[in-house]
């Protein structure tokens, strides 16, 4: 790493990050916002009917999975809209034309846009202990598992800003894909409670293995082995990180 | 197709050997995806410390050729060093002794000034040098806006950001993509004195313009491209003295009614009041006719007060230059 442009990774990351403090209050205020309200919902409205989920009260039980829906979609936004925007003003120019390679570039996008979800997702923990109380077991791991996973799904998001050609595009795949996969991996529910055929089906979508670590670190209990779900984010980071090597390699979609 | 006259091709000139090429392109091609070939066969050397201005019609290959050596657009055929350093295999080194100010303005809209150029200097892996910066923000009359956002500022005040960000690590070579495009009459002299500045502090210069008397006001060399060829790369007094027209103008003692018959023949023009006479000649030719006239003039008796000559603006050169050939406009 002796070759990597460090003062470049830190402008592109102090650039990013900016654009954030700039507009911290809407970029907090909303998804404490919607976490309030999944609490009323779902915490109130359905907690009073279930009671617990595998000896956890309901209303701690969905913290973890709150936190990991902000998670994804906040570093999939953060990161697809942070490197559409210069392509799509034009400023783009300057990273291609500046001593800056796919490391330092990623670095700095991903880096800014995983930094703000995992205290966006921090923020939201610190809301929820308003309403129920809340044990994490293993707190180093919940730590650790919320900066891989923002880590790895700011590099898909990164992959979407550097695909999209239109801000259509690039709002379509967090909602037709994303959100989908984080309600059908076990967010709100255990993938037990599912009937054989879809708990089955439901092992094949990769955010059950990020949403069972991560509950695991809070309460010690998971749907798959803890060990499987940090290969599973680890295998996520290393595929994207080679899509965007290859992408700065062929300058696809970057240069003509 | 060349509109050019055979013997003046592309080439380094004959004071090469004693300057140093601070960038070599060689056999420099490109087509687009979309088929259209912007570049083909493209040579040139340009020399440390020279302004080199690179002329052509809309569409002609300009902005593809800087795009190409800054990074922006891979080429398809061909070599480009920069320093030395080769653009696709030593990208890093070769970077970073460029700086790029691009035919668009491309700005963010809510970064200050003087952080949008803070940023490039961070990005060329520059630590922090606020004194340079104000530096180079005073010489293009940008300090008092280095809080403003960039959005609040004028075209003119734009493209100075865009130069103030291209030189915040100190390039040895910058690109200025049409600098005075949109850019009002007193502004674009301020922009002259920056570029002089420039040059006087040693960087190299390569613009590109449609403003003609632009390049012959400021570039020591220049090149004309054509549908992505460069047609000749001359110093800038050369290529007037070598293709430039110029005009004969004869000041009469007595006004003529006229220009007599037995002058007809030649290529010649009363002024409104009679009073003079202009005579367009080729100074390449072996006769330019001038002592023919005069003898003429004086066998019939017209007697001449004063004479003096013009040099034809760089524009009329150019014209001649990239003129397409009479059969391909008919075809
Ligand atoms: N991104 C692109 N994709 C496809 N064709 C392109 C692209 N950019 C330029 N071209 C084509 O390449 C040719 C050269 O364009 P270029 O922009 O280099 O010309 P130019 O000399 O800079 O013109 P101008 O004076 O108008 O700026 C043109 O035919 C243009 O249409
Ligand atoms: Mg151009």
């Amino acid at each position: 790493m002796s070759g990597v442009n460090w003062p470049g990774v830190g402008a592109i990351f102090q650039h990013e990050m900016s654009r954030f403090f700039r507009t911290v209050m809407q970029s907090l205020l909303s998804p404490v916002l919607s976490t309030v309200l999944y609490f009323v919902v779902f915490g109130a409205a359905i907690g009073g009917r279930i009671q617990s989920v595998e000896g956890v009260e309901y209303g701690a039980f969905i913290v973890p999975g709150l936190m990991m829906l902000t998670i994804l979609q906040q570093s999939v936004s953060n990161a697809s809209f942070g490197i559409y925007f210069p392509k799509f003003s034009g400023t783009i120019y300057e990273y291609l034309v500046s001593p800056v390679g796919w490391i330092e570039v990623t670095l700095g996008f991903v880096g800014a846009a995983a930094t703000k979800a995992v205290l966006i997702a921090l923020v939201i923990l610190l809301t929820s202990f308003f309403f129920v109380g809340v044990h994490i077991l293993h707190p180093v791991w919940m730590l650790a598992f919320l900066v891989l996973t923002a880590t790895g799904f700011s590099l898909l998001g990164f992959i979407i800003g550097l695909w999209a050609k239109s801000f259509e595009q690039l709002q379509i795949v967090p909602m037709m894909v994303i959100t989908p996969l984080v309600f059908l991996g076990g967010a709100f529910y255990s993938a037990d409670m599912l009937p054989p055929f879809w708990e089955g089906v439901a092992k094949l979508n990769p955010v059950l293995y990020l949403v069972s670590g991560f509950r695991w670190a809070f309460f010690g209990i998971a749907d798959v082995p803890v060990g499987v779900s940090l290969v599973a984010v680890g295998l996520m980071i290393a595929a994207c990180c080679l899509a965007i090597r290859w992408i700065f390699a062929t300058g696809w979609r970057l240069r003509e | 197709m060349r509109a050019m006259p055979g013997p003046i091709t592309p080439g380094p000139s004959e004071k090469d050997d004693t300057m140093t090429a601070i960038i070599r392109i060689e056999n420099l091609s490109k087509q687009y995806g979309s088929g259209t070939k912007a570049l083909s066969g493209v040579s040139l050397d340009i020399h440390e410390g020279e302004i080199i201005a690179l002329l052509g019609p809309n569409g002609a290959g300009k902005t593809t050729l800087i795009s190409i050596i800054c990074g922006l657009v891979v080429p398809t055929g061909g070599t480009v060093r920069v320093g030395g350093h080769d653009i696709a295999t030593q990208w890093r080194a070769a970077r970073k002794l460029i700086g790029l100010v691009p035919q668009e303005i491309a700005l963010e809209p809510f970064e200050t000034v003087i952080n949008a150029v803070r940023f490039t200097r961070g990005l060329y892996g520059e630590g922090p040098d606020d004194a340079y910066i104000e530096r180079v923000l005073r010489s293009l009359a940008l300090w008092d806006k280095r809080d403003a956002m960039t959005r609040e500022l004028s075209g003119g005040m734009k493209r100075r950001v865009l130069i103030a960000k291209a030189l915040s690590h100190r390039p040895k070579v910058l690109f200025l993509d049409e600098p005075t495009a949109g850019v009002d009459v007193a502004l674009r002299r301020e922009m002259w004195e920056v570029v002089d500045q420039l040059r006087r502090d040693g960087v190299t210069i390569i613009l590109t313009t449609h403003y003609l008397e632009e390049a012959e006001e400021m570039a020591d060399r220049i090149g004309v491209i054509n549908h992505g060829e460069l047609l000749l790369v001359r110093p800038t007094a050369d290529l007037m003295g070598e293709f430039g027209k110029k005009t004969l103008t004869i000041e009469l003692m007595e006004p003529l009614a006229a220009i007599p018959d037995a002058l007809s023949d030649r290529a010649l023009r009363l002024s409104d009041d009679g009073r003079s006479l202009a005579y367009e000649y080729d100074t390449r030719a072996d006769r330019t006719g001038i002592a023919h006239l005069l003898g003429d003039l004086a066998r019939k008796g017209i007697m001449v007060r004063d004479v003096s000559t013009r040099q034809s603006s760089l524009e009329e050169v150019f014209m001649t230059l990239v003129a397409e050939p009479r059969q391909e406009v008919t075809a």
